[in-house]
C-alpha cells in the first residue's frame, strides 16, 4: 500500500518536474531576444520548412475531407429537403471546427514529428552541446524560430484547408449532385460572421500551432539520446499533440461558442 | 622546412600571452552525483596553463563527465570549478556562454552541424560572435582549414566526410576564434590508425604553437603519453593518481599500473559483482536433489 502510494507520488512528481521543464523552455525560448542580424533568414527557413512542405498533405486533406462532408450533408438535408443549406452546412462545420482540428492533428503527424525527429538528433549528435560550447543559446538559434514558425504556419494552413475543403464540397455539393450554385454560395455568405466564426477558427489554430510546436520541440530538447529515445520522443510528440487538440477544442468551443 | 601550421600560427606568437605558471583550471573538494549515484567525489585538479593535460581512467570512472563539468554544461553539488579565474559553477547561462567563448571543444562525435558545409561549420562561430567582412572571415577559414589539412574539402557536407575528417574540421572549428582553453573529449576514439597519427600530430602543434591550455579525455596510453605534460588517473570517482607524464607512466600504484599496462584483472575487476556462480548454476539444487 506503501509503497504504491509512494510511486504514485514518483509519477506525480515526475509530470510535474516535465511540465516546468517544458515552461521554462517556452518562456526562455519565447521570449528571449530576437536575433535581428539572422532572426528572419532562421524563422523563413523554419516557415518553409514546417509550412511549406505541410501543404501537399493539407491541401489533399482538405479536399477529400470537404467532399466527404458535401455527400454526407446532402444525404441528411435532401431528406428534409433542404438541400440548398449545404452551404451554411459545410462552411460552418469547416471554418468553426473541422478546418483548424483537422489541419492540427496533419500538421502534428508531419511537422510536429518531424521537428522532435530533428532536434532530437541534434541532440544525440551533440550539435546542441556544440553550440552550447561555441558561445551560442540553441534556445535562441533552434528553438525560438521553430516555435515561432509553427504559431505562425498553422492559421495558414487552416485557412488553407478550408478553402480547399469548401472547394471539394462544391465539387460534389453543385457540379455532381446539382445543388443550385447560388443557393449554395449565398447560404454560405449569410451564415458565416467574419468575427464570430472565421476569426474565431483563426484564434483557435493559433494556439493549437502553438501547442503542438511547443510539444514537439520540447520533446526533442528533452529526448533521451538514443535512437530508441528519439524514436519514443517523435511517438509522444504526435500523441500528446492530438490528444491536446482534440482537449482544447472542447474548451475553446464552450468559450467561444458556449451553448444557445 | 617549416610545417604548414607553423606558418600558419608563427604570426600568432606575437600576440598570444606569455606562459605563466599559475594555473588555468582549478577544481577543489568537487562531488558529483546522478541522482544516488555519486559520479565524482571529492575530486581536487590543477590544470596548468599553456599545457597538456590528460585525464585518463577506465571507463564509467566520471571522465567525460568531468569535462562537462569544466565546460560548465553541468553543475555540481559541491566544490568550485575555476577557469581562468571565474568559477564556472556560479555563472549564470549568460555569463556562462560569454565564458565559453574562451574555449574549444573537441566533441567525440565531432558534432558538427549536418544542414552546413565544411567551410560553413568553421565560419560558425566568427559569423555569429564577430562583425568581420566575408572576406576576412573567408580568410580565417582557409587558414583554419589549411592547418588541419583540409582546405579542399571546404566544400563537402558532413555527411561525406570520413570519422578522421570531421574530427579534423571539428578541430578547425574549435580553434576558429582562438580560444585559450581546448577540451578533447576521446579524440582518438573509433579513428583508424592514419586518422590517429595525424589528430595526435594536429593536437600537439597546435598546443605547442598557439601555448593552449589542452585537457584530453582519452584511453589511449600511448598517445597521451606523447602528446600530454601532465597525466591525471581518474577511478572510482576520485583522482587516483597524477602528476608528470612519466612520473604516472612509472607509478607503483596498482590501480594506475592495471590501467597504465591495461591488465584484465587488478584493482578493477574483471567480474562485474554477482551472485555465488555455483549457486547461479543451480549446483546447490542438484546436490539437494541427490
Amino acid at each position: 500500500m506503501l509503497n504504491q502510494v509512494a510511486r504514485l507520488g514518483r509519477g506525480g512528481l515526475a509530470i510535474l518536474s516535465t511540465l516546468g521543464r517544458a515552461s521554462i523552455l517556452w518562456s526562455m525560448a519565447l521570449w528571449s531576444l530576437p536575433d535581428f542580424r539572422n532572426g528572419p533568414r532562421l524563422l523563413i527557413r523554419q516557415l518553409y520548412s514546417v509550412g511549406v512542405l505541410s501543404l501537399l498533405i493539407t491541401v489533399i486533406s482538405g479536399f477529400f475531407v470537404g467532399m466527404v462532408l458535401a455527400l454526407q450533408g446532402y444525404n441528411v438535408l435532401v431528406r428534409f429537403d433542404a438541400v440548398g443549406s449545404l452551404g451554411q452546412g459545410v462552411s460552418l462545420t469547416l471554418v468553426r471546427e473541422m478546418g483548424p482540428v483537422v489541419a492540427a492533428l496533419l500538421f502534428a503527424g508531419r511537422a510536429g514529428s518531424a521537428l522532435t525527429a530533428e532536434i532530437g538528433l541534434m541532440k544525440a549528435t551533440e550539435q546542441l552541446a556544440a553550440m552550447e560550447m561555441i558561445g551560442v543559446d540553441p534556445l535562441r538559434r533552434i528553438i525560438s524560430p521553430r516555435l515561432w514558425a509553427g504559431i505562425i504556419a498553422m492559421p495558414l494552413l487552416a485557412q488553407i484547408f478550408n478553402v480547399v475543403a469548401i472547394w471539394g464540397a462544391v465539387l460534389v455539393g453543385v457540379d455532381w449532385l446539382g445543388i443550385d450554385a447560388n443557393a449554395f454560395w449565398s447560404n454560405m455568405q449569410d451564415s458565416l460572421e467574419f468575427r464570430e466564426d472565421i476569426l474565431n477558427g483563426v484564434i483557435k489554430a493559433v494556439i493549437f500551432g502553438a501547442v503542438i510546436t511547443w510539444i514537439a520541440v520540447f520533446q526533442g530538447y528533452d529526448s533521451e539520446p538514443t535512437s530508441e529515445g528519439i524514436s519514443r520522443a517523435t511517438t509522444r510528440t504526435v500523441v500528446y499533440s492530438s490528444l491536446a487538440v482534440l482537449g482544447l477544442d472542447f474548451l475553446l468551443t464552450a468559450v467561444m461558442f458556449g451553448v444557445n | 622546412m617549416k610545417s604548414p601550421l607553423n606558418q600558419v600560427y608563427g604570426y600568432l606568437k606575437l600576440v598570444k600571452p606569455c606562459i605563466t605558471q599559475s594555473n588555468f583550471i582549478e577544481i577543489r573538494d568537487l562531488c558529483f552525483r546522478y541522482g544516488d549515484r555519486i559520479i565524482l567525489n571529492d575530486v581536487n585538479i590543477d590544470i596548468p596553463r599553456g599545457q597538456v593535460t590528460s585525464i585518463m581512467g577506465p571507463s564509467g570512472s566520471g571522465k567525460t563527465t568531468l569535462l562537462r563539468l569544466i565546460a560548465g554544461q553541468i553543475k555540481p553539488q559541491q566544490g568550485s570549478i575555476s577557469v581562468d579565474g571565474r568559477d564556472i559553477s556560479r555563472l549564470n547561462r549568460k555569463e556562462l556562454f560569454v565564458e565559453r567563448r574562451k574555449m574549444g571543444v573537441l566533441f567525440q562525435s565531432g558534432a558538427l552541424f549536418t544542414d552546413l558545409s565544411v567551410y560553413e561549420n568553421v565560419a560558425f562561430p566568427l559569423r555569429v560572435h564577430t562583425t568581420l567582412s566575408e572576406s576576412m572571415i573567408r580568410d580565417i577559414v582557409f587558414i583554419k582549414l589549411e592547418a588541419v589539412g583540409l582546405r579542399g574539402a571546404r566544400k563537402l557536407m558532413p555527411a561525406e566526410l570520413s570519422g578522421g575528417m570531421a574530427r579534423r574540421v571539428a578541430l578547425a572549428r574549435a580553434i576558429v576564434l582562438d580560444p585559450q582553453l581546448i577540451l578533447y573529449d576521446e579524440p582518438f576514439a573509433g579513428q583508424d590508425p592514419i586518422s590517429i597519427g595525424m589528430l595526435a600530430e594536429l593536437m600537439q602543434r597546435l598546443g605547442q604553437t598557439l601555448k593552449l591550455t589542452s585537457v584530453m579525455i582519452s584511453h589511449n596510453v600511448s598517445k597521451a603519453a606523447k602528446i600530454a605534460d601532465n597525466i591525471y588517473v581518474i577511478a572510482d570517482g576520485k583522482v587516483a593518481g597524477y602528476g608528470p607524464t612519466q612520473a604516472v607512466l612509472d607509478s607503483a600504484d596498482p590501480r594506475i599500473h592495471q590501467f597504465i599496462h591495461g591488465l584484465a584483472d587488478g584493482p578493477v575487476p574483471f567480474h562485474y559483482p554477482a551472485p555465488d556462480y555455483r549457486q547461479d548454476l543451480g549446483f546447490k539444487t542438484q546436490a539437494a536433489t541427490c
